[in-house]
């Protein structure tokens, strides 16, 4: 029984003491992973079968808290929020990303330097002091925003009680936040496709539009479909827009049109104690999640070129 | 393969490739597209500086003034503390919060990424296959559970409620064990050799080797953790515990707060952040270089 176990560590004195080094080295942290974040996703899934308010005994309630969800109008509601956000964010933060990093990929760019700490210092700012910003930028009348506005016969909008406007400013916040991030990646990538790629294409005599629709994209592609990808994942997760910028009026908009599905989480969980209700959003969100990125994965081989000619 | 040595060396160093020339005048507009960019990006930094030091009648005068008639900045800052006394614990619950998990993240995470990266046990790869599960799932479908944890551990309303879950992590443990094997195992081989223990070998040879992944990663995480809102926002959130963007969404919070105040506050609350980025830029790109590429 010893012997057997011992040699499950290793054949040799020497490969059990490093056998057993290394699972002391690994241990403070997997357990500290099975702890806060293993279970914590089991006790989810568990916790979306009750009717629990935190406090007195859970009780099971099978799927309720899921066909409550789906006649709920408020979550249905939440989802078409986090929708409409993730078209007005993803492309425009994608494209502008994408255009930056061009422009400032040209050889003998003086100042790149300064573009790119610029481009990136939203990156650093956070969410909050943004969002803080932002509202203020949005402010009816006096906010910076009338002042542009304002020539184009636009004025006195009120973005943040505006059920049809809300999700704009919080749109704005999320482009301005994750811009530099997209940039960087994209600006690695263009950097590591090989300057003879080019060089071939121009001996073929491609011209300038060629070369970026043949060489740049198809190689860059790898990258493109991570930022995608990220930028998907990021846009689900909203939350800290919504909290701040409504925090002066009426938090998650009126009539809940600002509610995203992390802020109806939240609400549900934090502010009105459901935690069943809460818990069975949060399956959602994890299930949506996990389709975003399987279903990339899969939808990958039609649209990524990898130069190895597999897939990751 | 010869070719594109030939080509590689041909190349002088300065003198970009041809193909990436480009004429003056699409040079120049190139330069107009990227300041117009420039300033859209830093404008509302600019507006948070230039209405942080407005004296309230200021706020509402049209046409918008960036540089203040009458600056009231030392005004303005006595004011903050008026109407929020504890800014200063806020911020130094910041620096407390955010120093307990960087460090934390960076000692656990480090032992844990060596001994995936070089020890031989049982369970091994299923283990890490396992914790690299865990990056699938988003933060906010656990936060409820983990709130239930930590209140049941006695922990809710203290800084380490902030701290302790987050100095474990799966994405740490996988980024740095792709930096530490990376090292040419001989090195770790000569220092056993020589008698030390895998902790010894650890500290003098791996992590020294693995400085720009360290600090890529560090000044990364330090963002995310000054920057957090949503985990303190339900973990600590009592007068001596809250964080400074709790804080400012407090001053947000109050109808009557005035939008001077809120951004001199914000403006507080981000120039560690901007400071930091600004000295130590190069391992923040190359953080997000690295956490993109390799998520």
């Amino acid at each position: 029984m010893m012997t057997a176990v011992l040699n499950l560590l290793g054949t040799t004195p020497r490969a059990r003491r490093r056998a057993l080094w290394g699972i002391a080295l690994i241990l403070p942290n997997t357990i500290g992973l099975f702890v806060f974040f293993g279970i914590p996703v089991l006790m989810s899934f568990n916790t979306s079968l009750q009717e629990w308010n935190g406090i007195r005994p859970a009780v099971y309630i099978g799927l309720d808290n899921f066909e409550r969800l789906a006649s709920d109008t408020r979550f249905w509601n939440a989802l078409s929020n986090t929708l409409q956000l993730l078209l007005m964010i993803v492309p425009l933060e994608m494209l502008l990303a994408l255009g930056v990093a061009l422009l400032l990929n040209q050889q003998r760019l003086k100042g790149r330097a300064v573009f790119r700490t610029i481009y990136f210092l939203p990156v650093v700012t956070s969410t909050v002091a943004a969002s803080v910003v932002w509202a203020w930028i949005f402010q009816p009348r006096f906010g910076l925003l009338d002042m542009f506005i304002a020539p184009l016969g636009f004025t006195d909008i009120r973005w943040m009680t505006s059920p049809d406007l809300v999700l704009v400013p919080i749109a704005a916040v999320a482009i301005w936040q994750r811009l530099g991030f997209d940039m960087v990646l994209f600006l690695a990538g263009l950097q590591s496709i090989p300057g003879v790629l080019y060089e071939a294409a121009i001996i073929d005599g491609a011209n300038r539009w060629q070369r970026f629709r043949y060489v740049t994209l198809p190689m860059l592609s790898p990258i493109t479909f991570l930022v995608v990808v990220l930028a998907i994942i990021h846009g689900f997760q909203i939350f800290d827009q919504v909290f701040i910028m409504t925090a002066r009026t009426v938090p998650g908009g009126v009539g809940g049109s600002a509610t995203t599905l992390t802020y109806l989480l939240y609400d549900s969980g934090f502010v009105r104690s459901q935690f069943g209700y809460a818990s069975a959003v949060a399956v959602v969100l994890f299930a949506i999640i996990l389709s975003v990125t399987v279903g990339q994965l899969r939808l990958q081989r039609y649209w990524v070129y990898y130069e190895s000619g597999e897939a990751q | 393969m010869n070719q594109t040595q030939t080509i590689a060396t041909t190349r002088q160093p300065d003198a970009s490739p041809k193909y990436m020339d480009i004429g003056i005048r699409r040079k120049i507009l190139v330069y107009i597209v990227l300041a117009f960019g420039a300033v859209v990006m830093l404008m509302p930094f600019i507006w948070m500086a230039s209405t942080s030091c407005k004296p309230p009648t200021e706020l509402n005068q049209l046409p918008v003034r960036f540089i203040p008639q009458d600056p009231a900045c030392a005004i303005n800052l006595d004011a903050l503390y008026d109407i929020s006394p504890l800014f200063n614990s806020y911020l130094m619950n910041s620096f407390i919060v955010t120093i307990g998990r960087t460090l934390g993240q960076l000692i656990i995470c480090s032992l844990a990424a060596y001994g995936f990266a070089r020890f031989r046990f049982p369970g091994r790869n299923i283990l890490f296959a396992m914790c690299l599960g865990l990056l699938m799932v988003p933060y906010q479908a656990i936060v409820i559970p983990q709130y239930v944890l930590v209140r049941d551990m006695g922990l809710l309303n203290t800084l380490p409620a902030i701290i302790v879950p987050n100095m474990f992590s799966a994405f740490a443990l996988f980024l740095l064990r792709q930096a530490f094997m990376q090292i040419p195992i001989e090195l770790e081989e000569a220092a056993e050799i020589d008698g030390a223990n895998p902790l010894l070998v650890l500290w003098h040879v791996v992590l020294p080797l693995s400085i720009p992944a360290l600090a890529a990663f560090g000044v990364i995480t330090v963002q995310a953790a000054w920057n957090d809102f949503l985990w303190p926002l339900v973990a600590a959130n009592t007068p001596d515990t809250r964080v400074v963007t709790i804080g400012i969404s407090l001053l947000q919070g109050e109808r009557s707060t005035p939008w001077n105040l809120i951004m001199m506050g914000s403006l507080i609350a981000t120039l560690p952040m901007v400071v930091l980025f600004m000295l130590l830029q190069r391992y923040f790109i190359e953080g997000v270089a690295m956490t993109g590429v390799n998520r």
